[in-house]
């Protein structure tokens, strides 16, 4: 029998392009990347709530009944079980299928959305797993954090293009108990945009809340 | 030879998922409109939770790969993979249809998980987290059911290209997703998070769907001519280039992002630098077609393989074009990366399956083609459908990422976007069209009468 060439044989695909070359480009797309970045500590739902932002307080201010009926205090651990039960929302409506969490060096981004963004702020479990995102139909909204008041969040996700003109963002009705009121969902999503670049707030370009100051 | 060969190809197998696929791509198309409407102001179901936008979307897309695509391979492989080899594969009887059936009960349950908001955060694999044990452990016995055949030629013989791919397909397929789904999801967070789920994105498309879409055209192509692949040492080249390069590139889908800049540089590099590999294969169909030409007039099964590797010629230019960083600056976030994704998955391994299915069907069925008219009416709609919305959503991308770049308000980029929102709409109709054009002939020519076959050993042999 002539011998097969090595390049066609089973055992060289297998193992070599199968498994060999497989690994090579997943150590230096994959591995790689988390060995340089591996020293960042990270944050557990613990340590983000030893910032809250002052949004949440004003939340239990501005919606007591119902703030009081799902979390009690604003307190670390309402403030953990509200960004919880954000993501997993976030996650199962897919909001991170139309809005990014990054915010790039290029494209005059830092001048619409603030600071660049940079490693560590990623490195908690909030992003676990991440939602940096691929596609911006909306904005990016990793410098939300203060952008816009409570109340204008609360009316925003029941019926978006009431607030912002030509949005094409879906309702979020089931955020709001019978009476119109934000319910569990709603409250965890507003202090969730609250939290989302809090840490990194800084003047910025567009105020939305102020009328005829868009551009 | 062919007649022979019928024996160990398990017809009623191919028959299932061509059926199954053909209804998940009917569903599929219906999402993708339903979801193109909440665009345009028009969604029929606002404020109903589980049919919101969102999930819809996430439908849209997963369906596409885990039901339109896998099930359209897996009728291809259980054609091409004996063929090929002269075995059968594993075993049809048991291990058959229980992957058969397990991978339509993985894409209801997670169909039902998507829309009762149960989605994993992993572009692509938003199965939910309780399916994707099942899913890791049923590509291994899909590897298992062809390999078995592929080793035991490779036993005789040197291995023909569309084995390289199917064999490598199948074992790449397995570790990335083990990789893609569990990695991000439990043990790294954020930044290197990100280059991970990258990887995986890339990696489902080219380590899955790319090899074994070529591989089975390696199969199909000179099939249908009747006549040998024109080059071997141009399919040795395009293997090699993507089995060394498309695993590098990852990180291109979050450039310009706070992963580490070698790790973008490379996916850039890598990925301009497979287009070579593209073109070697590209060129290697196109010359197999040299002399043949004809063919693409009255062979339908024929044209739409061919159209495909045009779309698929269009597309890669336009990827080693959209991965350099400058045009990353103003593309990325926008639907120009849609109107990609689009050509690629449906534009181009969309149309060699419907090719495949063009020339499989009337095979299986043992009948003949019901209306040569509905094929040439599915052929053009999708066609055109296909071309307009490549052409719709690149340019609303264009139009977006400089309104973007040019500070305007951002709602500015959503209201400019809308005319070619809705240009994108219609064409979905155009496609959806094509595709009740394509899936009643096929009906009809189902329920023709059967042709005598001419060895009655071959009918069903398997099952």
């Amino acid at each position: 029998m002539k011998r097969t060439p090595v390049a066609e044989r089973f055992s060289t695909i297998a193992l070599f392009v199968g498994i060999g070359l497989f690994a090579f480009g997943t150590f230096w797309q994959a591995v790689a990347p988390w060995l340089s970045l591996k020293e960042i500590p990270v944050e557990t739902m613990e340590d983000i709530a030893e910032t809250i932002p002052p949004e949440f307080y004003m939340l239990a201010r501005d919606y007591p009944e119902e703030f009081g009926r799902y979390f009690g205090k604003p307190d670390k651990a309402s403030f953990i079980e509200a960004l919880k039960t954000a993501k997993e929302i976030y996650i199962a409506e897919a909001c991170w299928h139309c809005h990014s969490q990054f915010v790039r060096p290029v494209s005059k981004e830092e001048i619409r959305y603030g600071k660049v963004s940079y490693p560590s702020e990623y490195a908690n479990v909030m992003q676990l797993p991440q939602l940096l995102g691929t596609r911006r139909v909306g904005p990016d909204l990793i410098r939300e954090s203060g952008r816009h008041s409570n109340d204008w969040h609360v009316a925003h996700f029941k019926n978006p293009p009431a607030v912002v003109p030509g949005s094409v963002m879906p309702k979020f009705t089931w955020f709001f108990d019978e009476k119109g009121r934000p319910n569990k969902k709603g409250l965890s999503m507003v202090t969730y945009m609250q939290w989302l670049g809090s840490w990194a707030r800084e003047p910025m370009y567009e105020l939305p809340s102020r009328e005829g100051e868009r551009s | 030879m062919t007649e022979e060969r019928g024996g160990i190809v398990s017809y009623p197998l191919v028959r299932f998922h061509i059926v199954f696929s053909m209804l998940y791509l009917g569903i599929v198309l219906l999402g993708g409109l339903l979801y193109s409407l909440q665009f345009i102001g028009l969604y029929p179901f606002p404020g109903i939770e589980i049919f919101s936008p969102g999930r819809i979307r996430m439908l849209h897309t997963n369906g596409a790969v885990y039901g339109f695509i896998i099930n359209g391979f897996m009728a291809g492989l259980y054609w091409a993979v004996p063929r090929l080899t002269g075995h059968r594969v594993w075993n049809e009887r048991f291990i058959g249809w229980f992957l058969a059936i397990a991978l339509q009960a993985a894409v209801l349950a997670t169909a039902g998980g998507l829309l009762l908001g149960l989605a994993q955060a992993i572009e692509w694999g938003e199965t939910p987290v309780f399916i994707d044990p099942a899913v890791v452990a049923w590509l291994f016995v899909a590897l298992a059911q062809f390999a078995v055949p592929i080793y035991r030629y490779a036993r005789e013989k040197a291995l023909y290209a569309s084995n390289w791919y199917i064999l490598a397909g199948l074992i790449w397929v397995i570790m990335v997703y083990i990789m893609g789904n569990y990695v991000p999801q439990f043990f790294v967070p954020g930044v290197a998070g990100a280059a991970v789920t990258g990887t995986w994105i890339h990696d489902a498309v080219g380590l899955y769907v790319t090899p074994i879409g070529w591989g089975l055209m390696y199969y199909f192509v000179p099939v249908l001519l009747r006549k040998p692949i024109w080059s071997h040492a141009l399919s040795l080249l395009g293997f090699w280039g993507l089995a060394f390069f498309y695993p590098l590139q990852g990180v291109h889908h979050y450039l310009w992002s706070p992963i580490p800049m070698y790790a973008q540089y490379a996916a850039v590099l890598s990925t301009v630098i497979l287009e070579l590999a593209v073109v070697t294969v590209i060129v290697n169909f196109l010359m197999t077609l040299r002399g043949n030409a004809e063919a693409l007039k009255h062979n339908i099964p024929v044209r739409w393989l061919f159209v495909g590797i045009i779309n698929y010629a269009v597309t890669c230019l336009q990827c080693a074009l959209q991965v350099l960083l400058t045009t990353q600056k103003v593309i990325h976030f926008t639907d120009w990366v849609v109107g990609h994704a689009h050509l690629i998955m449906y534009g181009t391994f969309g149309f060699w399956i419907m090719g495949f299915f063009a020339y499989l069907w009337p095979k299986v069925r043992r009948s003949e083609v019901y209306s040569r008219t509905l094929d040439e009416w599915a052929f053009w709609l999708i066609t055109i459908g296909m071309s307009v919305m490549w052409v719709d959503l690149v340019s609303a991308g264009l139009v977006q990422g400089f309104t973007w770049w040019g500070l305007s308000p951002f709602i500015d980029s959503v209201n400019f976007s809308v005319p070619f929102w809705v240009t994108r709409t219609i064409s979905g109709l155009m496609i959806t069209a094509g595709f009740v054009a394509f899936a009643y002939n096929m009906y009809m020519t189902g329920r023709r009468a059967p042709v005598p076959a001419a060895q009655p050993q071959t009918s069903g042999g398997a099952v």
